[in-house]
Order: C-alpha cells, then sequence, then structure tokens
C-alpha cells in the first residue's frame, strides 16, 4: 500500500475515533508543549540577558576593577572564595593609578561603593535602598538621563557635599509625587540635599531599578560603605570594544606592577566585563537547559507508552480488519506500514497541538509575568522529530504484531 | 484439451490443539479446471473450510502439494502468497467481511490499493465490479446502510475486481433468507456464464444444485465427485 493511501487510512481513523486519538496523543502533546513554552522562555529570557539586563547592570563597553568578580555561577569552590577574599581591597590609589595608566584611548570612569537601608520620609518606608557612593563620572558610565534637576558635580564630590541624587521610583514613593529636587533626605543620620531625580530605568524579571541613592564618593556615607581610602569598584568606560580592551589590557598592567606580581603570577584583582555577567548567566541557562531534557524526555516516554498501549488496543480491536486486508492481498510490510503510519501521524498530531499550546503558553507566560519568551527555531523541527520518532518506535512492536497475524485466525476473531 | 487451474495432491493439515492432533484435512487429491462450477459439500467439520482456505492461500498445508496455474503454492513464502491472494483469488465468506467504517466503493477498492492500482483507474475499476453485480447505486453505502443480500454483492464484487482465475465461496448464502440466496445464485451462475471458475462450499442440496460438479468431504478425505451431465 502506497504511503498516501496509509496516510489517508490514518487520518481516516484518528478523526473517526477523535476522543480515543486525543487522549492516545497527550502524553507527546503534554512533552511537545513543555519542550516549547521552556525553551521559549529561557530562550527570552537568554536574549534580554543580553540585551537588557547586562547593559543595565555592567553598562555598555565598560569594564569594572573590583576585588573579586560581581556575578559568579553556582557551584564556585570554597577555596576559590578564600582566594578571593584574601585579595587586597582597590584603594584610592590603586584607581587614581589605573586611570593615569589608561594613555591609549579616552576612556570615562567612576568609583563606585556601595551600601544599604531601608529610607523613611513623613512615614513612608521603602526598604532595601541601595546607595551608591559614586563619583561624578558615574551619570555618564551609565548612562542616566535626570528627569528633574542635575547630577552633582566634580566640586561636590571633591569637597564631599551630603548631595544626592535618587531613582525615579524612589523618588515617588518617598516624596509621594512630589518634586524631590530641593527636599531633604537622611542617610544613615546624614542630611542630605537632594539636587535630582534620574529618568525611569523600568524593570527587570519585575524588579524596579530605580530604587537607588547616588551620593558623591567623599561624602560622609564613605564611612558606613567601606573602610578609609577602599572602593568596591572602579567603572571604565570606552568608546568601542576594541578601545575597552586597550583600556583593560593597560589597566591590567598597572595593577599587576602595583601588586608586584610576577610573569605567571595569577592576577590579585578582577577586571570583569559584561562577558563575565554572561558567563553567569550562562551557567544558569546551562542547568536548567540540562534538566529540560529530562523533563521532556519522561513525557515523551510516557506519551509514547501510552501510544504503543492504544495501538496494540487498535491492533486487539481490528484484528478481524487486519485478516479481511491480509486475504485481499496485503503484504506483510503493508499492515506494518499502516499502523505504523498511524502512530507516527497520532504522535505528529500531539507534537503539532503541543507546538501550538507552547507558543500559546510562551506568549502567555511572556504577557502575565515580567519573564518574557521569544521561540528559538531550532525547537520547532526538534519538537515534530520527537513526536515523530516517539510514534514510531511506540508504533513499531504493535504494527509488527499486526503484521505478523494469521490470517484465517484473524478473520474469524471476532 | 481443459486447462488445469486447481492441481491438489495429498494435501494434509493438522492442528496442534494441546495434546491432541486434529486432522483436518487426511489427504486430498483433487483437479479443478478452467470455467468449471464446483460445489464442495459434506458433513460440518468435514474439512470444507480448511480446504477452501488453502485453496485460497490463506493457509498452507502440513503436507502434499498445490499448483495454481502451474505455480507451486505450497512453497512460496509469505508476500508470495500475499500477491497470489490479491491476483489470482476472489474470496466470498459466509460473514462477508466487508470492512464496517468503509463504503461500498472502498471496500471493493481494497485489492486493487494492495495490487498498487491507483487513484482514477481504482475507482473506476471498483464501481465497474459493482455494477456487474447490480449495485451502482449503492456505491456510497456503509455495510450497515445495505441487506446481507446487498452486502454479500459487495464482497463479491470485490473479490472480481482483480479479474482473478477463481472465485471462492466458503457458504456464501449461509448467512442469506432462500430468496436472497437464490439472488446470490443467480449472480454465481451469471458469472460463471461469463467464464469465471467458482468453487462454492456449501452444505445446502438445493445450492449445491446450481453447480456443475460436486465434490463431498468426509473426514478430511474427497468422498465423493460428481459431474452433471451437461
Ligand atoms: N484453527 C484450528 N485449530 C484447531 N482445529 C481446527 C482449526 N480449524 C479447524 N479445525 C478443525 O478441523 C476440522 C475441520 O474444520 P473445518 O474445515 O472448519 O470444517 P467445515 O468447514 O467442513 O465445517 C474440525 O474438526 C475443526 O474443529
Ligand atoms: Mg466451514
Amino acid at each position: 500500500m502506497p504511503f498516501r493511501e496509509a496516510f489517508r487510512l490514518a487520518f481516516q481513523v484518528i478523526w473517526t475515533q477523535k476522543m480515543k486519538s486525543s487522549f492516545s496523543a497527550i502524553g507527546v502533546f503534554i512533552g511537545v508543549m513543555f519542550l516549547i513554552a521552556v525553551v521559549s522562555v529561557l530562550e527570552g529570557i537568554n536574549k534580554y540577558m543580553t540585551e537588557n539586563v547586562v547593559e543595565t547592570f555592567m553598562g555598555v563597553n565598560t569594564f569594572q576593577l573590583r576585588q573579586r568578580p560581581d556575578f559568579v555561577g553556582e557551584d564556585v569552590p570554597r577555596e576559590q572564595w578564600n582566594e578571593w577574599r584574601r585579595r587586597p581591597r582597590i584603594t584610592y590609589e590603586d584607581a587614581d593609578a589605573v586611570i593615569q595608566g589608561i594613555r591609549s584611548v579616552p576612556v570615562t570612569y567612576a568609583w563606585v561603593s556601595y551600601t544599604g537601608q531601608d529610607l523613611e520620609v513623613e512615614g513612608r518606608r521603602v526598604q532595601g535602598v541601595q546607595i551608591t557612593a559614586a563619583t561624578e563620572g558615574y551619570f555618564d558610565v551609565k548612562g542616566y538621563k535626570m528627569a528633574d534637576g542635575r547630577p552633582f558635580t566634580a566640586q561636590e564630590v571633591q569637597n564631599g557635599q551630603p548631595v544626592a541624587v535618587l531613582g525615579h521610583e524612589l523618588a515617588d514613593r518617598l516624596f509621594d509625587g512630589r518634586n524631590a529636587v530641593g527636599e531633604e533626605l537622611r542617610l544613615r543620620g546624614i542630611p542630605y540635599r537632594i539636587v535630582g531625580v534620574v529618568e525611569s530605568q523600568g524593570n527587570v524579571f519585575g524588579a524596579s531599578l530605580d530604587k537607588f541613592v547616588i551620593a558623591p564618593a567623599l561624602s560622609p556615607i564613605k564611612r558606613i560603605a567601606n573602610p578609609p581610602r577602599v572602593i568596591d569598584a572602579m567603572f571604565v568606560k570606552a568608546r568601542t570594544l576594541e578601545e575597552l580592551e586597550v583600556a583593560r589590557e593597560e589597566a591590567e598592567a598597572v595593577m599587576r606592577s602595583r601588586r608586584q606580581l610576577r610573569p605567571g603570577d595569577e592576577n590579585n584583582f578582577e577586571l570583569e566585563t559584561s562577558e563575565g555577567a554572561l558567563d553567569f548567566w550562562a551557567n544558569i541557562n546551562r542547568v536548567l537547559m540540562t534538566a529540560l531534557p529530562l523533563l521532556v524526555g519522561i513525557a515523551l516516554v510516557v506519551g509514547g507508552i501510552v501510544i504503543m498501549n492504544i495501538m496494540l488496543m487498535a491492533v486487539a480491536e481490528r484484528t478481524r480488519e487486519i485478516g479481511i486486508r491480509k486475504s485481499l492481498g496485503a503484504r506483510r510490510r503493508d499492515i506494518l506500514r499502516q499502523f505504523l503510519v498511524e502512530s507516527a501521524s497520532l504522535a505528529a498530531l500531539g507534537a503539532g497541538m503541543g507546538i501550538l499550546a507552547g507558543l500559546g503558553g510562551a506568549a502567555l507566560v511572556s504577557a502575565t509575568t515580567p519573564l518574557p519568551a521569544s521561540v528559538a527555531p531550532w525547537s520547532i523541527p526538534t519538537a515534530v522529530g520527537l513526536g515523530a520518532g516517539v510514534g514510531i518506535m511506540a508504533g513499531l512492536y504493535p504494527a509488527s504484531r499486526a503484521a505478523r497475524l494469521d490470517p484465517v485466525e484473524a478473520i474469524r476473531h471476532e | 484439451m481443459t486447462d488445469t487451474i486447481i492441481e491438489v495432491r495429498n494435501l494434509t493439515r493438522e492442528y496442534q490443539m494441546g495434546a491432541e492432533l486434529v486432522r483436518a484435512l487426511r489427504g486430498v487429491d483433487m483437479s479443478i479446471y478452467r470455467n468449471e462450477y464446483v460445489a464442495i459439500m459434506g458433513p460440518s467439520g468435514s474439512g470444507k473450510s480448511t480446504l477452501m482456505n488453502m485453496i485460497g492461500c490463506l493457509d498452507t498445508p502440513t503436507e502434499g502439494e498445490y499448483w495454481l496455474n502451474g505455480l507451486e503454492v505450497s512453497t512460496m513464502g509469505d508476500d508470495a502468497l500475499a500477491r497470489v491472494r490479491n491476483r489470482e483469488i476472489g474470496f466470498v465468506f459466509q460473514t462477508f467481511n466487508l470492512l464496517p467504517r468503509a463504503s461500498a466503493l472502498h471496500n471493493v477498492e481494497l485489492p486493487l490499493i494492495y495490487a498498487g492500482v491507483s487513484g482514477r483507474t481504482r475507482r473506476e475499476h471498483a464501481s465497474g465490479a459493482l455494477s456487474r453485480v447490480g449495485l451502482s447505486d449503492r456505491v456510497d453505502h456503509r455495510p450497515n446502510e445495505l441487506s446481507g443480500g446487498q452486502r454479500q454483492r459487495v464482497a463479491i464484487a470485490r473479490a472480481l475486481v482483480n479479474e482473478p482465475s477463481i472465485l471462492l465461496a466458503d457458504e456464501p448464502t449461509g448467512n442469506l433468507d432462500s430468496t436472497t440466496s437464490e439472488e446470490i445464485m443467480t449472480v454465481f451462475e451469471e458469472l460463471h456464464a461469463q467464464g469465471q471458475t467458482i468453487i462454492m462450499v456449501t452444505h445446502e442440496a438445493d445450492i449445491a444444485a446450481h453447480a456443475h460438479r460436486v465434490i463431498t468431504l468426509r473426514d478430511g478425505r474427497v468422498h465423493s465427485d460428481t459431474k452433471k451431465a451437461a
């Protein structure tokens, strides 16, 4: 029997037994739906991480000079942590020397130290606000635009003036929508005057990027953020990736000589770029991508077993039909093909529906949660292939049983 | 000189039923010639169906030889037998054995599908066969929309559609009332008149009376073989 006939027959059977068909395809349906939805969400997060998040946290064309990396994946060995902790902190002198040492390309830079606090103004409380003690270059490095007021100046940094710039949402919440510029805010008990509010930066995975206060690096908050003459990081921003690489190499040379490292010694400081941050995400991604095949695999195996059972039932129910077909000249391979095509079509149909549902699920996730979703093109052919493969595997045994039936006995079967 | 279509020598078929050996055929010898109309009679359990299944290539003998159109069928493999069933044999059963969900036309198309005939030719041949048995107005009906006699005529059309060398019928009127049985016998007679070789199993004498030769089985052996005077 040609394939065309086999397909026509298969779809006829599937159509006339809609209930049973949908039941038998459900495992494959679930497996494929899962595959598509999860892969789409992961792919979406992936894209989002590369395009938005990393740039938000790290800045474009920026590296950070730090004691130890900020973004680390899972499973950092204890010895590594210990090594990181033993490293010297980054000092004002380190930062000055590095900026002096970057000669070949123009860069902007900022010193950065972090602390955190719950803030309260007239009974309105915002918890876990990040306080960044930075130099004036920070606004440029981060690409911040002002919604109100102005950034603080180099002069104010030098003099350690108690002035502050707020993130948009924080300003709104603390001052209840009033203009915050000119108002006073207590940071660790020290009164600061608000001079500006930064435009809203939106959110990442639902977490606001606007809950921050920026204060001059040399203002009183420095005593709370870090030991004397120590900073958490220096951000260095170049105009292009190529120039960034040059700046990074010059910075490395300066730091190695300051730390008196010999050739062959490992760096005891970190020059972290967005690639490092991406590595961090890549680690998470890898874990998820390892778990996924397992989940999909389980669903597909279960789906395969369901299909196999349904096909065995079909063979039992249609024993007489098989006998009749054989009596009319169907060869073993004709019967084999008929049942294989049927189970493969069943699985492919389940896979097709699963793809649609998975796409729908991914769309739903991206519409109703902060998680973005983006369909990975490879996931669709993979899903179809897996579905059909499961169908063929599951159909093999029932179909070969059907093909081997004895025509006389099969015809007598009731 | 008459052509031999079927040549059977010492045909034996045994079934193992647990510890017991059932000897359904105990050495049958016979020859059937082109354009014969043969009735096979005998009491229940005498081996008629077993013999028909053997001749129809649905079953293979335990011992003995079976030659069909000069080819030895008894040594053929599975695929070759399927091909013989498809091209050389038209089988009509007591219980019709139509596919219940398929239309009359599709039922008749089945042997053509397995013969590899495609599309339009197939439908033309199938509806031709249906009109030969007087059912051109029932092509789209399913078996459950047809009377017993009509179902059997669909089965006959299906048996004839590949123009087989022999038409085999195992108690074709066994499930039909006497009027309908007579209709089917009329169809057989017309087919025979057109040159069709027919072998028919029956245990009813008045049905057997339509045939031109009657072979009687008893206990798995040929008991008698009589030709009607022309
Ligand atoms: N598949 C089988 N297994 C065991 N015994 C069988 C089988 N088919 C037929 N027989 C036995 O073979 C004998 C002949 O059966 P059958 O050819 O059907 O007789 P008839 O058609 O003349 O009534 C019977 O005794 C029957 O029980
Ligand atoms: Mg019988």
